[in-house]
Parts: structure tokens; sequence; C-alpha cells
């Protein structure tokens, strides 16, 4: 085992501050992609920079109609929110089927978001709420925030303070997990919003995406059936040990109709 | 629970040794440090099949903490690890065995193959020196596919170019081909059974220390049968002298067959700890498991039933292709021979039966026994082509079993074996009321309803346990016996400690084999210790695999207690001043029969040991016995399952809506534990029909090499299981009239399971569905079956 360093500050500011000194450092934001990768030797940080002290990002509160997540925040706490149950019952139970008990007592929303892995559940709720991510430096809309697989917008050093979830009229998460990680083979999102349908894709691809075919024909009626007929196109999707891209494909428009049902 | 009086055979006692493993305080491999402790690390193969140009060890042996590195060329002198059973060709002549060498010598064959032992001070500094051996591997091209290794242009050992280690046949060819021109329908499948990683919670561990003053060595070692162990290590790899080398499986998480064998890991470090002159700790990581631990099942197989217009079974012709994997594992060659080809009568008369079997060698893990072992594939092949044969001739499956069923015993199948009794009338009638088949129609029908497809599948298994007559074994290849051992020691207070050649891994043999023992001697649960795991403790052992220690671990432990209760007697009736006729032994008490004079079992005890009034002229003092027992025959436990699923059409996923057992595992110790064994088994063979698959790319890397990708089955992937023990027909060979109950759960559920998933899609002219069927997979079959 390599010697690492190990900070942890009590600010924002502080945090920023070090990840502009030390900037091999890894942002330790729960651990729980980060940590097994370092085990599996896929990831060797010269140290690490730890928000669990920093309690101006833990939490949640409303601000006018946005649910606002704080980037520490556990997805335990998400889904025992009875603001988030109430509000978005959506997130609430998106948050709830997240790994296992254990990650879901480590693992936050920011660490989610930050590294973007093309199979999480997060980025399906903030892409398919039209959520905003708050960083120490800026807003950034859902739209413009990921960027394919494990990338995002975010600028080296960059630290997500919290995220502003939008109340929707209506919206529904349905997971379909891959068997043996139970991480989304493919999960669909789909929310009726202020500014109109949005149907968000996890699982399926190199990372999230909206699917627009769906969210005109649900524009148009919000309707289980509505979705009947549309087909999603293979290319570009996961081929995989689990599931081929026509599997896929299928699977989003199954999905996308059995949220439609729930989230009614 | 623990009055003696009520008796304890047939109690639902709690396991004694739960306290321990559910405080915390069992002790395991890895849990035992030694002074002076040292680790290693093993280098593994990344490469499928490569020739070792060179291994350059300058640099690890030079690191932080390092105090030696060995390769292949340091252990040139051992012998390789050995095959136990000997198969041989339809020509008679023997199979190939090339040399398992300990560390590789000039060839790896496997990702994952062992090429040096890093030994250092911390467990982290080995595995950071293991990375700077640096090994010139010349990449050779992989032989992976079962079906197609035969036909590979590599050959994975130069002994045998074509791959095939053996074709052996049993059964009748002539007879059996002959009954083929003669029938009326005949039913064929071809399909696979899946490749399984076993999954011990606890992954295999080893600590090896050498003793200076003593020249002898103490293993500890996460393993199913510490005896034979020591002898295949000592004997046949490292010509050590088996008295001088102490082998301890302390408690062990779990084996499923993957720890009955001798590894290369345990044996390197025996071999390195006198070099060292350091005990010497590994602990597999978990990725170590999945690469190293040998693999179950695997074959590819082409079964027909014949039948005539009545639905009778005239003959049945099975040719199957059998991975072995790199290189022979200890029983590897056994496996889908004598525990496979000998099953296919299964519960039924077919009169001719033929197998042919050809075990190949390919570029992945060794293959060998996991739990059922060979049967659960002969299950899988009698059970589907049954079932299938029935939806062909649209005859109701459960009716074409009964009209095949084995009514008269002992019955002699076609394929060796002898089944000593059986009602497979009973637990098929037992398992239809507990899985409400009639209510199944109602049932599909609100499914349909629904959008969903449901379905049903009996599968009515056969195994052949409590192994195994070591003379038949070895007419048939066995180079070992297959015996157990057992010794009672009674204390001079009445307590008694037992030394079994069983190995509990989870059986909870310390409680039901306590129960055996004070049932017998009418003495308080509490009184009994059964000891087992230790070459120092317990005079032999043949460890526990194939659903054998009560059956036989069990039945040596009696018979020690015959002899404890005939020399008692003895005593007794010296004391009593009576005939040694007269005593009787019941309920704790030796009696003079007819009379109130009696002496209590710790009496006894007492006398033996402080012989004061005892005839020493013509007893020895002490009340201590040992036994061996070597079963007669097998025994053949057996049940009924029924399995009824929904399909989801527009997934392809499978839920499991009900599963009813029935099993006739003759006379039942403890039926809690029972019950578990059963819930356990169900879990792993439903794991194999819906989930497990061990994948290799062609490239012979492991793609299902961690729990991200390799789906073991949870809690929630499992219905409740309706469970029974049925009555049952006691075994008629053993004294306490039990058959083992280990295995049954694993090897009847997989074709009970996809019976019911082809009985959902039947409708859509589905007649297979490969295992696993993750939602995928059925996808596919529906989309195929239903595409115009």
């Amino acid at each position: 085992m390599e010697t690492m360093h190990y900070h942890r500050p009590a600010s924002v500011a502080d945090a920023v501050k070090l990840a502009g000194q030390h900037g091999d450092d890894k942002i330790l934001a729960g651990g729980q992609s980060t940590l097994p990768s370092v085990r599996l030797g896929l990831l060797a940080p010269t140290g690490w920079i730890d928000l669990a002290g920093i309690t101006e990002l833990q939490g949640l509160c409303m601000d006018g109609n946005n649910v606002v997540i704080g980037a520490m925040t556990m997805h335990a706490a998400v889904a025992a929110s009875k603001d988030v149950q109430s509000r978005i019952p959506a997130l609430a139970h998106l948050a709830g089927g997240i790994g296992d008990r254990q990650v879901r007592n480590r693992g936050t929303i920011g660490g989610s978001l930050a590294n973007n892995d093309p199979a999480a559940c997060y980025p399906a709720a903030v892409l398919g709420l039209g959520a905003t991510i708050q960083t120490d430096r800026r807003k950034i809309a859902a739209d413009d925030y990921f960027k394919g697989l494990y990338e995002t917008a975010l600028a080296a050093g960059e630290i997500i303070t919290a995220v502003h979830f939008p109340v929707p009229a209506k919206a529904a998460y349905v997971k379909f997990k891959q068997p043996a990680s139970r991480f989304a083979l493919v999960g669909v999102f789909v929310a009726q919003t202020a500014s109109g349908v949005r149907v968000a894709v996890t699982g399926a691809g190199p990372g999230v995406f909206r699917v627009k075919a769906l969210e005109d024909r649900l524009g148009a009626k919000f309707a289980p059936e509505s979705c009947d007929g549309v087909s999603v196109p293979a290319a570009g999707l996961n081929t995989d040990l689990h599931a081929s891209a026509d599997y896929r494909a299928h699977l989003i428009t199954v999905l996308a109709k059995r949220a439609v049902a729930a989230a009614a | 629970m623990n009055d003696p009086k009520a008796g304890f055979i047939g109690k639902s006692v709690e396991r004694k040794e739960d306290f321990r493993f559910l405080s915390g305080s069992g002790q395991y491999t890895d849990d035992i440090t030694l002074p002076r402790q040292s680790y290693g690390y093993f280098v593994r193969s990344p490469h499928a099949h490569a020739k070792i140009r060179g291994i350059d060890t300058a640099a690890a042996a030079k690191a932080d903490g390092v105090l030696g590195v060995f390769t292949g060329k340091d252990m040139a002198g051992v012998g390789g690890l050995p095959c136990g059973w000997q198969i041989n060709n339809l020509d008679g002549t023997p199979m190939k065995e090339p040399k398992h060498s300990v560390l590789a010598e000039g060839k790896v064959c496997y990702v994952g193959d062992h090429v040096a032992l890093v030994v250092a001070e911390t467990a982290a500094q080995a595995k950071a020196a293991a990375n700077l051996v640096d090994v010139d591997y010349e990449i050779l091209p992989a032989v992976v596919d079962t079906a197609t290794a035969d036909q590979a242009k590599t050959a994975v050992h130069d002994i045998a170019p074509n791959n095939v280690c053996y074709v052996w046949g049993c059964g009748d060819k002539a007879a059996t081909d002959a009954a083929f021109t003669k029938a009326a329908h005949v039913t064929k499948l071809h399909f696979a059974n899946n490749r399984l990683i076993p999954n011990a919670i606890e992954p295999r561990a080893a600590n090896a220390a050498y003793d200076r003053a003593g020249d002898s060595y103490t293993l500890y070692v996460s393993n199913q049968n510490p005896h034979v162990e020591r002898l295949l290590m000592t004997a046949f790899v490292l010509g050590l002298p088996e008295h001088k080398v102490r082998v301890v499986a302390p408690d062990v998480g779990g084996g499923f067959g993957s720890k009955i064998y001798l590894y290369a890991e345990e044996t390197a470090l025996v071999w390195a700890s006198k070099r060292i002159g350091r005990p010497i700790k590994w602990t597999a990581e978990r990725s170590e498991s999945f690469l190293s631990d040998a693999h179950g099942r695997d074959h590819v197989s082409t079964v027909e039933l014949a039948l005539d217009k009545n639905g009778k079974f005239l003959a049945l012709r099975v040719h199957t292709t059998a991975n072995m994997g790199a290189y022979l594992s200890t029983f590897a060659s056994c496996i889908p021979t004598i525990l496979y080809a000998t099953l296919l009568a299964g519960q039924y008369t077919t009169p001719a039966i033929y197998c042919e079997v050809k075990a190949v060698f390919t570029n992945t893990a060794p293959v060998d026994a996991y739990r059922g072992a060979g049967r659960p594939e002969a299950t899988y092949v009698v059970e589907r082509i049954v079932e299938t044969a029935a939806r062909e001739l649209k005859i109701d499956p459960a009716e074409l079993r009964r009209r095949n069923f084995i009514k008269t015993f002992p019955y002699a199948t076609p394929v060796g074996l002898t089944y000593d009794t059986g009602d497979y009338d009973a637990t098929l009638t037992r398992a239809i009321e507990l899985a409400d088949v009639k209510g199944f129609a109602a049932r599909k029908a609100e499914s349909t309803k629904k959008g969903l497809l449901r379905g049903l599948g009996y599968s009515c298994y056969i195994e052949a346990c409590g192994l195994a007559p070591s003379n038949i074994a070895g007419a048939l290849g066995a180079r070992a016996g297959l015996f157990e051992a057992g010794e009672v020691r009674v204390h001079p207070t009445g307590k008694v400690t037992v030394f079994t050649g069983s190995h509990s891994h989870g059986q909870g043999h310390e409680t039901t084999f306590a129960q055996v023992v004070a049932d017998r001697l009418g003495i308080p649960l509490d009184d009994v210790d059964i000891q087992h795991g230790d070459t120092g403790k317990v005079l032999f052992g043949m460890g526990t695999y194939g659903s054998r220690s009560i059956a036989v671990g069990g039945t040596a432990i009696m018979k020690a207690i015959d002899k404890v209760v005939a020399k008692g007697r003895k005593i007794a009736a010296h004391l009593l001043e009576a005939s040694e006729a007269d005593i009787e032994f019941a309920n704790g008490e030796f009696r003079v029969a007819g009379t109130d004079r009696k002496k209590a079992f710790a009496e006894v005890s007492l006398a033996a040991y402080v012989p004061h009034n005892y005839p020493l002229d013509k007893l020895e003092p002490g009340l201590n016995e040992n036994a061996f027992y070597d079963p007669t025959n097998f025994t053949y436990p057996a049940g009924s399952y029924v399995c009824e699923v929904e399909v989801d059409p527009e997934t392809g996923v499978v839920r499991i809506d009900r599963f009813a057992a029935c099993d006739d595992f003759g006379n039942v110790i403890n039926p809690m534990i029972v019950e578990g064994q059963v819930h356990g088994g169900l879990a792993q063979g439903i794991g194999q029909a819906l989930l497990e698959h061990g994948i290799y790319n062609e490239d012979g890397q492991l793609v299902t090499g961690s729990y991200m990708d390799y789906a073991m089955p949870r809690a929630d992937d499992l219905p409740k299981f309706t469970v029974e023990t049925a009555k049952g027909t006691p075994c008629t060979h053993n004294p306490l009239g039990v058959k083992g109950c280990g295995e049954a759960g694993a090897i009847g559920s997989p074709a009970a399971v996809i019976n019911a998933i082809t009985d959902a899609l039947s409708h859509m002219g589905v007649t297979d569905v490969p295992m696993p069927a993750t939602p995928h997979t059925v996808w596919k079959t529906i989309r195929a079956a239903t595409r115009v």
C-alpha cells in the first residue's frame, strides 16, 4: 500500500484552495466509486481532499419551487427526506434504490455527479428534471453538465456544492438492474416539468442522454400509450456481457412507458 | 433441548456452533497469525496461454521487506499436483495427465496460473514486490470453447495434441442404438450446462509453518478434507513424511466443493516455509478466487430420448463434452463420468442408456466438483429431456414421469448403480400438493390478463451420495478410499469428545453429530463436543463432499459408540455383579434386565478411568473407541421439485413465483438444518438457472471476474420456498437410515426452473432457453421465436 496524504478541510473555500495546491489529489465525496477503483489499482492518487467535514455541503432545503440538496448529502438522507418524498417522490425513490444500504449511507449526490458513471442513477434525475448544478464558482444547467463517459463540465479542482431540482408536475424513475452489479442496465427518468416533458436515460449509452422522440410524443400527450411504437435507435448504445445495444434500445421505450404509468 | 429423555434425533436443535459464528469469535485461517509471521503473494499469469521465456526476480528480491522469491525453477524437483481418479478411454488406454506444476515450469495455461511466490514481512510488501517480478511471455493462441476445443489448432498440452483428456463411455451402446430404431418417438435437445464459479464467502487461505526442532510442518488451510490434503501433498508432491505434517482446517466459511482439492498455493507455502524459516500466510483476494478456485459444470451435451407409443422410455443416448480447464484438478476426471453418467437413469426404468463423455483441456481455470458435482448435470439432462418429451407427446409431464418411475427396489440401473430404496410417486404427489398445481391454470389466466406468461416446471432428481464403497470406487478408477473414521472419547466424568474425519464448513456437524451421540448414549447434548478438521487430533478422515458426512462419517461414529456401549456393558456387568448378557443399555443407564439395579453412564466411565473395582484381568481401563466405516452402497436421496415462473415478455425478466420441494432424505437428524441445506442448495441451483455464468472471452480472459459481472443470487432473486422432507424411505444399509441432504437443492432445481420458463414460452414454439436465463437471453429467445 502506497502512503498518501489526507486533507479534511472545514470549508468549501479551503477545499478549493487545497485542490489548487495538490492537483494530483483526489477529492473524496463518499468514495463509493473512488475507493474501489484505488483498491483495484485503477487509480493511484497522491492524496485525498475529503469533503466530509464541510457542514455547509450537507443537508436539504426548499428554495421556492426548488429542492436544494447539498453536495455531500448521502443517498439515504435524500431517500428518507420528507421534503423530497412529498415534492419529488421519484427522486426519493431513485436515491433509495442506489447500490445497497452501505453505499447509500456513504455515497453522496455530489460524488455521484462528479464521477458521472454511465450507469449511475443520479444523472438521470438531474437531466430528467432539468436540475441546476451549483459549484464553488458557478451554476451549470443539467443540459450543459454531462459530457459523456465519466466526463463533466467541471473544471479541474471545481467542487459541486449543491444541486437545485425544480419540482415537476409528475415524474418517475424506472431502473432495470444489471443482474450482477445492480447498476442501471437501463434507467429511464420521465418528468413533466414547467419547461416540458423530459426523458433522461442512464446505463444505455456512454453517458446519460435525453430521448427527443419520446419527449415529443409525451409532450403531446403524457400517457403511457404515447410511448408505443417509438423506436429508439440502437446505434451508439452499449453492448456488453449483460445486454446488447438493441436490447437496451428496446428497454428504453418499455421502461419509459412504465415510468409514465408510474408517474400518472 | 438439553434433556436426553425425549431423545435428540429428529429434533430441530439450534446449532451449537452459531454462537461462535454470530458473535464473531470463529477462528478462520486468516485469523491465525503465528509468531514471526511472514506473508506470501502469488505472481499469476495475465495470459491464458504463453511460454515463459524467462523470469527476472532480481528487483523483487531487493524490494522492501522481501524474504524470498520462488519460481518453478526453484521447485523443479517437486512433483505435480495429482489427480485422484483415473478414467480410461473407450479403448482402455488411460486418460492424458499433463503435469500440474505447483509453480509454472516454462509455460502458463490459464489466466491466474501460478508463476512465482513472493514472501515478505507484510502482505502489502509481498504484493508490491510481486509487481516487480518481470516475466517474459511469448503469448500463444488460447483454447477456450468447450464444444470446439478438440478441433482447435493449438494444444494446451503437448501430450494431448487435440486437447482431449479422455473419451469415456458408460452403458450399452448397441442396445441403446437398437432401441432407438424401434422408437415411436424420439426427443432431442442440445444444450450447455453453464460454467459456475463457487464463491465461498471465505476466500481460500493458508498459513504454513516449519518447525526446525521437530523437522515438521503445520499447515492451516481453508479446506474440506485436511487428511486428504496432507496425504496428497506429502506422498505425491513434496515427498515429505506424512507424520511430520499436521494439517488444520479450522473454521471454514463455505466450500461447496471448491475447497476439497489440493491447490498450488498451500503446497508452495509449505515448501517455502522451510526455506524461509518462518511461517508464511496467504489469503486470496476475491479477484484471485474468481481466477483460481476450481470452477464447476461447463458441459455441452446432445441428448436423445426414445419412447414407445405409450410414453414408456426405451432408451437414453447422451453425448457430452466436459471442460476440464487447463489442468486436472484433484477429482476433475470423475465428475463428468462416475458422478454423472451413472445417474442418467434418474428415477426411471429406462432399460437402455448409453453416455459418451469427451473431456477436453482448455486455457481456463481447472473445473472440478461444485455442489452436486456431475449429478446436477445428469439431472438437467434427464429432467429437461423428459419434460420436453411430455410436451411433444402432449402428455402431462407429471403423468409421463409416473409411467416410467422405478417402483420396485432394490433396482439395478443400466448405468451401474443399484438403488436400495425410494418412493418417487410419493414425493411427486406431495410436491404437486405443496405447489398447488391444481390452482396453476387460474393463476396463469391472471398472469395472462396482466400481459405476463406463466409456466410450470417439474424436476424429479436422484443423486448418489454417501461416497462411497471404496472397492467399487477403486474398480472405477479412484486412487483413494472413501470410508470415514470416527473416535468417541468418553472422559472419566461421562462427558464425551467425538473426533470425526468429516469436516464442517457450514453444515452444522457440531450439532447434528452431537445429537446422534447424545441420543445414543442418553446423555445431555451439552455433554458432547464434536472435533474435526485437524490431522493432529482426528485419527483419519476422507472429508466432507458428496453429501457424505452423516451417512458415512455419522455411521463411523455410530460404530464407535457401539464399541463404547459394548465395553460399558462389560464394566457394568462387573460393577453390578451380573452376567454381561443380562445388561441392557438405554436412556443413559446400564441396567440388569428386569431389575432396578443399574449404573449410570458416568458411573461406568468413572470406573473405567478409576479402575479400583474393575476386571483388569479381562479388560483394559479407559473408555475410548474408534471406528472406520466403509459403506456398502451409495445412498440415493431423491425428490420432486415444482417451479412456477412468471415471464415478462417485454423485458425477458423471469420471476420465480413459487417453488415447492419435497425431498426424501431417509431419516432426518435435525429438520431445521436439513431445511437450511435445501434452501441453500435451491439458491445455488436457481443461481445457475437464472444468474450465474463464468465467461471467458476468446483470448481466455475471465470477463466475469468480479461481482460487478458475475451475478450471485440474492435474497430478492428468490421466492419463499415451500420445503418439506418426506416421511421418506430410510436408507437400508446404514444404521441411521440417512441419505444426505447437502446437494439436493442444487441438483434438482435448475431443470425445474428452465422447464417452467420453457413451459411459459412453449406456445411460441420455444423448446429450450440456455442457462443462465437472464432477461437478455429470455428476451432474445422470445424475439427469435416470435419474429416472422
